[in-house]
C-alpha cells in the first residue's frame, strides 16, 4: 500500500539529531505528565483542593476518548455511538492483568507503585514493577480494543451510510450483556487463584455485580502522559496525508474515492487507531481511586456523553474535543450547587450552545491554526460570528 | 485506449444503461451528449469504478476495469473530476490539490511539484486562492479546483462529469477553452455534458446518448450539423 512509502519519516536520515526531533514531542508529553504529577497534583492538594486534583484526573482520561473519538466521528464523518464499549474492553482486559497478575506476581492485589502513581505521589521509587505491571495492562487493553475495533469496523465500513452507527449500537449491548452474565464473581483467595489456569482466570471478572478491589494506579502521571500522546497522534495523523485522506472523506466519501482513497481501508484504520486508544482510556478508569468497573456504567450513555463532548468540541476539531472534554467533566460538577435540577441545568446549557454555534466550539478548525484566530478577531469586532 | 462494452447497470430494478459501447483513442477529445437522466454520469462512474456494471465490460489499454476498485483506476491513469464539482469544502484549495496526488507514490515528488504549478498555471484564479477554503470560492472557481484536483493526479485519462454544470456561460467558455488547452498538452478526455453546443465545439468525436442508450454517434462537427441533433439538443428549428 502505497500509505507507507508517503510518510516523510522514512526518507529523513537516521541522525542522532534527527532521532532527538522525532522523539521531542513524546519527550514533551512525558515532562507534561510528570510536572502534573508532581507539581500541579501536590500544589493543589496542599491548597486543599483535593477535588480539583481529582477532576483534573478525570479531564485527561476524558481528554483521551474525546479525542480519540473525534478520529471516527469528526476525521472520517463516520458516526460510531458504541466507544464505551471499547473502553469497557480495554478496561476489563486490563483490570484482569492488574489484579490478577499483581496476585500471581506480588502475592496480593495491593498497589505496589512508585510516585508516579500515586495520588499524592509519596510512593517509592520512581519506577516500579507495579507500574510496570500497569502500563503492560494499558497497552493490552489498548490493542485488545484496536482488534475488536477492526472486526466491528471491517463488515460495516465496507459500506457507506449510517451501518456503523447500528453496528457499534449492537456491539455496545453485547460487550455489556457478556461481560455481565459470562463472568462470575471475582476471586479473592491467593491459593484459589495461583491454582486457577492462566486462561480460566478471564471468566472471573466480577460479572454484574462489578470488578471490585483493582489497584488504583491511574494517577494524575498515567492519565495526561496518555491524554498528551492521543492529541500528539491526532495531530499528527491530521497533518498527515494519511490525516487528508481520513478528512476527505468525511468532506465527500465520492470525490475522495475518485482520488484514490481506498475509503474502507482508510475508515477501518481511523476506527482502529480510536478503538485503541479507547481501551487505553478504559484501563485508566478501572484503575482510577473510587471507580468500581462495572459493565453497565459503560454503556449507551457513557458512549453518548462522550458523543456530545465531540459535537461539542467541533466534528474535527482536536482542540475542540480537548476543550469539550474540559468544559463537559467540569461543568456537571460546578451544577451540584442547584442539585435535583443539575441534569436539566447541564441539558439546557448543551441546547443553547447548539443554538448559538452549532457547528461546536472550534467547527472543524484547530485552536493553533491562524485563520482560528482571524475567525476569532472578526467576532470580536463585529459582535457576531 | 479505452473501450466500453455493452455495458449494463442497474440501481437495483432500474436499468439505467441498457448495454452501451463507445471508444476512446489516445490524444482524442470524445463527449458523451444527452439530456438529464439519459445515465451519462452512470457511464462515467462506472468506468471509474465508482458503480458497478451488471454486464458487459471497461477495458483500459487492454486491461479490464470491471472488478477493479475505484482507488485502483486511479492508479492506472484513469482519474474523474466528479460531477458537482465535488471539491473538500472545509479544506483549503492546497490542501484540495495535495488530495490529487494522493494516489502517486512520494518518490514522484519532483513531478508532482511540476504538474501542480502545471495545473496552477491553467487556472491562475487559484494559485491567488490556495489558503482559502475550498466551500467558500464561487462554482466556477470549484470547477477549477476540481479540474485542477484530478490534472494533479497525473490522468491518462481525464473523465470529466458536466463541468459546465451551474455556470454563468463566461466561465463556461473558460472552462471549455481550458479543456482544450489540457488536451492539447496530451490528455486524452471523455468528457460527459448536456451543454451539447459547447462540448460538439471543442470534442473529436461524439456520442448521444438517450435513456440508457447510444442513438447516434460520430464527428463532432458533423453531429452538430445534423438535423436531428441540431433540433433536439441546440435549440435550432
Amino acid at each position: 500500500m502505497s500509505g507507507a512509502n508517503l510518510q516523510p519519516g522514512l526518507h529523513r536520515p537516521s541522525t542522532p539529531a534527527a532521532i532527538v526531533r522525532a522523539w521531542a514531542p513524546v519527550l514533551g508529553c512525558l515532562v507534561l505528565a510528570i510536572v502534573m504529577q508532581l507539581v500541579v497534583g501536590p500544589l493543589l492538594v496542599r491548597m486543599g483542593q483535593d477535588f480539583a486534583a481529582k477532576l483534573l484526573l478525570d479531564i485527561g482520561t476524558n481528554a483521551i476518548l474525546a479525542v480519540s473519538l473525534t478520529m471516527v466521528n469528526g476525521f472520517t464523518g463516520q458516526f460510531s455511538i458504541g466507544h464505551a464499549a471499547f473502553m469497557a474492553v480495554g478496561g476489563y482486559v486490563a483490570a484482569g492483568i492488574t489484579y490478577y497478575g499483581s496476585y500471581r506476581l506480588f502475592g496480593s492485589p495491593d498497589l505496589a507503585a512508585g510516585m508516579l502513581s500515586t495520588s499524592t505521589g509519596a510512593g517509592s521509587g520512581l519506577f516500579t514493577k507495579g507500574d510496570g505491571l500497569f502500563l503492560g495492562s494499558i497497552f493490552a487493553g489498548g490493542l485488545v480494543a484496536a482488534g475488536c475495533g477492526y472486526l466491528v469496523g471491517l463488515p460495516s465500513l465496507r459500506l457507506k451510510g449510517d451501518y456503523l452507527a447500528i453496528v457499534t449500537l449492537g456491539f455496545g449491548e453485547i460487550v455489556r450483556v457478556l461481560i455481565q452474565t459470562q463472568t462470575t464473581d471475582t476471586l479473592y483467595d491467593p491459593d484459589t487463584i495461583a491454582q486457577t489456569p492462566a486462561w480460566e482466570l478471564p471468566k472471573y471478572l466480577g460479572g454484574a455485580l462489578g470488578f471490585s478491589g483493582l489497584p488504583s494506579y491511574t494517577s494524575l502521571f498515567w492519565a495526561w502522559l496518555f491524554a498528551a500522546l492521543t492529541i500528539l497522534v491526532a495531530y499528527r495523523i491530521k497533518a498527515s496525508t494519511y490525516g487528508r485522506a481520513f478528512l476527505s472523506i468525511r468532506e465527500d466519501e465520492i470525490a475522495s474515492e475518485a482520488m484514490g482513497v481506498d475509503t474502507t481501508r482508510y475508515k477501518v484504520r481511523a476506527f482502529t487507531i480510536s478503538a485503541f486508544f479507547a481501551g487505553c482510556a478504559g484501563a485508566l478508569f478501572a484503575h482510577t481511586v473510587g471507580v468500581q468497573l462495572n459493565a453497565g456504567e459503560l454503556g449507551f450513555a457513557k458512549s453518548f456523553d462522550i458523543i456530545i463532548m465531540v459535537v461539542l468540541g467541533g466534528m474535527g476539531s482536536i482542540s475542540g474535543a480537548f476543550f469539550a472534554a474540559i468544559i463537559l467533566t467540569i461543568l456537571p460538577e460546578l451544577l451540584r450547587n442547584v442539585a435535583e435540577y443539575r441534569m436539566v441545568a447541564y441539558a439546557t446549557a448543551l441546547i443553547l450552545m447548539m443554538l448559538v454555534r452549532p457547528e461546536g466550539l472550534l467547527g472543524v478548525r484547530e485552536i493553533w491554526e491562524k485563520r482560528t484566530w482571524r475567525a476569532i478577531a472578526r467576532i470580536g469586532r463585529r459582535g457576531t460570528p | 485506449m479505452l473501450e466500453v462494452r455493452d455495458l449494463k447497470v442497474n440501481y437495483g430494478a432500474i436499468k439505467a444503461l441498457h448495454g452501451i459501447s463507445l471508444r476512446v483513442d489516445k490524444g482524442e477529445i470524445v463527449t458523451l451528449i444527452g439530456s438529464n437522466g439519459a445515465g451519462k454520469s452512470t457511464t462515467l462512474r462506472t468506468i471509474s469504478g465508482l458503480l458497478r456494471p451488471a454486464e458487459g465490460d471497461v477495458i483500459f489499454e487492454g486491461q479490464s476495469l470491471r472488478n477493479m476498485p475505484a482507488h485502483e483506476i486511479v492508479r492506472l491513469g484513469v482519474v474523474q473530476s466528479p460531477e458537482g464539482r465535488g471539491v473538500f469544502p472545509n479544506m483549503s484549495v492546497e490542501e484540495n490539490l495535495k488530495l490529487g496526488a494522493f494516489a502517486r507514490p512520494a518518490s514522484e515528488k519532483a513531478q508532482i511539484a511540476a504538474d501542480r504549478e502545471r495545473a496552477l498555471n491553467l487556472f491562475p484564479r487559484l494559485r491567488e486562492r490556495l489558503k482559502q477554503s475550498a466551500g467558500t470560492l464561487s462554482g466556477g472557481e470549484q470547477q477549477m479546483l476540481a479540474m485542477a484536483r484530478a490534472l494533479v493526479a497525473k490522468p491518462r485519462l481525464l473523465l470529466l462529469d458536466e463541468p459546465s454544470l451551474g455556470l454563468a456561460p463566461q466561465i463556461v467558455q473558460t472552462i471549455f477553452r481550458i479543456i482544450r488547452d489540457i488536451n492539447a498538452g496530451g490528455t486524452t478526455i471523455l468528457l460527459v455534458e448536456q451543454n451539447a453546443h459547447m462540448a460538439l465545439q471543442v470534442a473529436h468525436r461524439a456520442y448521444v446518448l438517450e435513456v440508457g442508450k447510444i442513438t447516434m454517434e460520430g464527428v463532432a462537427k458533423e453531429l452538430a450539423s445534423s438535423d436531428e441533433i441540431r433540433k433536439a439538443y441546440l435549440g435550432h428549428g
